[in-house]
């Protein structure tokens, strides 16, 4: 399969992914404004509207601000008001974009993936191992949860699914001391890359973040650049809390990139332009679906466009 | 959860009831400062717009401009209205009907379905002495069944047998007849998340629904969910038709604004909170309360209900005895710490106390926390038993001795000990007032009202 398939293949999924919301954004300026004078009123409902893709209140009012600074008061077509619109977004989101970086000398390269509890930290993994694996990387697993009824488990069959190794300890086991042995047999083993899973936790329990700590702390006495990854996987359903999320992921486990999970359902992840503003941290991936392929590169413009109903 | 949206409405309302005479456009300030402060907290726009056109008629009405305190009349009707949002009365799960009652569990992928489905379990088996069966049907993410499996060992409750390759609704067939055959009053069915615009597994679920006609169909959601959360939960009424909902990660920082929006779409109760990774913490709602707190005004019910739960009586009865003589030594303090650990932590009560949005950032900026109480804890633990009685023998090497016991400095030795004294007194002007039969007034937003045990050192 081609590159250029693949993407129109993922484009598709994206924006069908994407269509509900997109529909409803597009449909909603698309009321508001046919070709008529942009106004007061008219710039607080497309306000409103952004707001309802969760850009949050601060950087929706501030898009429409730009949005007036150029067009008050003018006649404007819906085509024109929803092109500038991606415009600003996707500007905001060029910086942000990066590609996950693998770099094999590392032996193992290690990736660490944390993130608040049902974000998709597993089937994160299961994808990237897919991905690394079709690159022919050779990749290990290491199931960090050891907290949460039948996460090894489901890190095991991701495993057999994709051909790596898993490294495991019994439940309840110390996260730390699995990392550890995993880094171990990781270097034994020459092998490329190492994905690190970990239980999720809430990032407001002081315990939880502590341990994760401890998680890298013990790993650098294998390898002092380890982790050389830290990715934190967040839900495009998660509202204004994702603030929260990354401000404390970022300071206590200092995480170097977001996957962006369930962008295939209703909710639009217009908190992603937000936090790209505030934090500045790169995007590496976004998860649309359950299956293994389901891992995408992320792409500001398509995102940008998609989100306001536009043709890539 | 509900933390800082009490603290931006509390700003607001500060400004308000501070005023004597509010005019039209005062009001209309400060309800834009809440449509803003409900949005940040998650709440869904349209539901946002509903909440304050209804508070903007009720509020500049003449009634409430021509009385005495408008301020507080309007914070009135604010809270009348979330009240009536968030539901009017504390909603349980139905168990009435002819066993067995099957409960089915609906949500997105990772809205924590599987553990709320564990919990749930546990607690009608506990609590409400009920024969529970449960059984998952996420035959799609790995090892899922083999998750409610292994939580299901855990908190004692049967699990159905896993067969490998049956549809869902053959699995609720086979649960519904085990049920019946063997006599389960409750069968709990843990469904594959799903999002709520794949037809596929809509119409699944919806064969589910059909197969085991449930009592109750709950909607399990993420506390941190944002705008989306009305049109999850709208999708999830239309086709499979809820009757409760189950939020989860309240014990995380969200605001929590999910639990209006999802309220107010479906018009469903919620009925139970998830407040931990334990299997225990799950609660029922009580709208009034969460109001309250939401309003900064504290919810003092669900501190004496918890303290009631935590505390032993006993104990408490024989420090309230000492304390009436007005004897009070390093014991009764480390009692009082542990309790406090058992009560959740400074975190755990303060929330529930009135006021306190304020005061949690006193304490905060004087470090008060609850690494502070296991410290103090750990310093008490190396004193001897003599020393704690008679805490006046403690003196230079002592302290020194007790202070490498516990890992700490000398200093944060002489800061518990002047705690202490400072306690002691405290108890002794309290034994005073206790004759009198009243608690000192104004004991919201000043740290002398906090209890014993919470002085930050001076």
């Amino acid at each position: 399969m081609s590159e250029s398939d693949q993407r129109g293949g993922w484009l598709k999924r994206l924006r069908s992914g994407l269509q509900k919301s997109a529909t409803r954004l597009s449909t909603g300026i698309g009321d508001i404004i046919t070709k008529r004078k942009l106004d007061e009123q008219a710039l607080s409902d497309i306000e409103e509207l952004l707001i309802t893709a969760d850009l949050g209140v601060e950087v929706a009012s501030r898009l429409t601000r730009n949005l007036a600074k150029s067009r008050f008061g003018k006649e404007v077509s819906d085509e024109e008001i929803r092109t500038a619109m991606a415009d600003d977004i996707e500007r905001i989101l060029a910086p942000v974009t990066a590609p996950l970086i693998i770099e094999p000398d590392h032996r193992p390269h290690v990736i660490l993936v944390v993130g608040v509890n049902g974000a998709g930290k597993t089937t994160t993994i299961g994808k990237l191992a897919s991905r690394f694996r079709q690159q022919g990387y050779s990749v290990m697993l290491a199931a960090g949860d050891t907290f949460r009824a039948a996460a090894i488990e489901q890190l095991q069959i991701w495993g057999e699914r994709t051909g790596c190794t898993v490294i495991t300890r019994p439940a309840g086991t110390d996260p730390a001391a699995v990392a550890y042995a995993a880094i171990e047999q990781a270097k034994a083993a020459a092998t490329d890359i190492l994905l690190l899973d970990t239980a999720g936790r809430l990032h407001n329990k002081a315990n939880l973040m502590a341990e994760l700590q401890k998680i890298v702390r013990v790993m650098r006495k294998l390898d002092e650049s380890a982790p050389h990854n830290c990715l934190l996987v967040l839900d495009a359903t998660t509202g204004q809390n994702a603030h929260a999320q990354v401000d404390t992921f970022r300071e206590l486990a200092s995480i170097t990139g977001l996957v962006v999970t369930k962008l295939d359902g209703s909710a639009r992840g217009g908190i992603i332009v937000a936090l790209a503003e505030r934090f500045g941290v790169p995007i590496h991936a976004i998860g649309v679906g359950e299956s293994e392929d389901d891992l995408r590169p992320f792409e500001p413009r398509d995102f940008a466009r998609s989100l306001m109903g536009l043709n890539p | 959860m509900f933390e800082s949206l009490t603290s931006r409405l509390g700003e607001v309302f500060d400004g308000l009831t501070r005023r004597g005479a509010l005019s039209e456009s005062d009001i209309k300030t400060a309800l834009r400062d809440v449509r803003v402060a409900l949005l940040e907290a998650d709440v869904a726009l349209p539901v946002v717009k509903e909440f304050i056109a209804g508070i903007e008629t009720q509020a500049t009405g003449q009634a409430v401009i021509k009385s005495v305190t408008p301020g507080q009349m309007v914070v009135k009707i604010v809270h009348d209205r979330l009240i009536e949002m968030l539901g009017a009365e504390v909603s349980e799960i139905n168990l009435n009907a002819a066993p067995p009652v099957p409960i089915l569990m609906v949500g997105l992928q990772g809205s924590g379905k599987t553990t709320t489905t564990a919990k749930l379990g546990k607690q009608l088996v506990e609590k409400h002495r009920r024969k529970v069966l449960m059984a998952s049907l996420d035959v799609r993410r790995p090892a899922a069944q083999e998750q409610l499996r292994v939580l299901g060992d855990q908190v004692l409750v049967p699990t159905l047998d896993i067969v490998v390759g049956e549809s869902p609704v053959k699995i609720t067939e086979r649960a519904m007849r085990k049920a019946r055959q063997e006599g389960y009053d409750v069968v709990l069915l843990d469904t594959a998340g799903r999002l709520s615009i794949d037809d596929e597994l809509m119409a699944e679920a919806a064969a589910v629904r059909d197969a085991a006609k449930p009592v109750e169909t709950l909607l399990v959601a993420d506390a941190m969910t944002g705008q989306d959360a009305v049109n999850t939960a709208r999708a999830f009424h239309e086709r499979i038709g809820l009757t409760g909902i189950a939020l989860t990660r309240v014990d995380g920082d969200a605001r929590g604004g999910a639990a209006l929006s999802i309220r107010a779409v479906t018009g469903c109760p919620i009925k139970l909170l998830g407040v931990g990774e334990n299997l225990d913490a799950l609660e029922p709602f009580h709208p009034e309360r969460i109001a309250s707190r939401i309003l900064g005004m504290g919810d003092v019910v669900s501190l004496v209900e918890k303290a009631a739960e935590t505390v032993n009586r006993d104990d408490a009865e024989k420090l309230a005895a000492r304390l009436q003589k007005g004897q009070f030594d390093l014991e009764d303090m480390l009692s009082q710490l542990q309790q406090l650990k058992k009560m959740g932590g400074l975190g755990g009560v303060m929330s529930l106390l009135p006021g306190v949005a304020k005061v949690k950032k006193q304490l905060a900026a004087h470090s008060v926390d609850d690494g502070l109480i296991k410290r103090q804890e750990a310093i008490i633990f190396s004193m001897t038993r003599g020393e704690r009685l008679r805490p006046a023998i403690i003196k230079a090497s002592r302290k020194k001795r007790i202070a490498t016991g516990a890992g700490a400095s000398v200093q944060e030795v002489n800061k518990l000990l002047k705690q202490f004294q400072q306690m002691q007194g405290m108890m002794k002007r309290m034994r005073k007032m206790g004759r009198k039969g009243a608690l000192p007034p104004g004991m919201a937003g000043d740290l002398s009202a906090l209890p014993p045990g919470l002085m930050p050192p001076r």
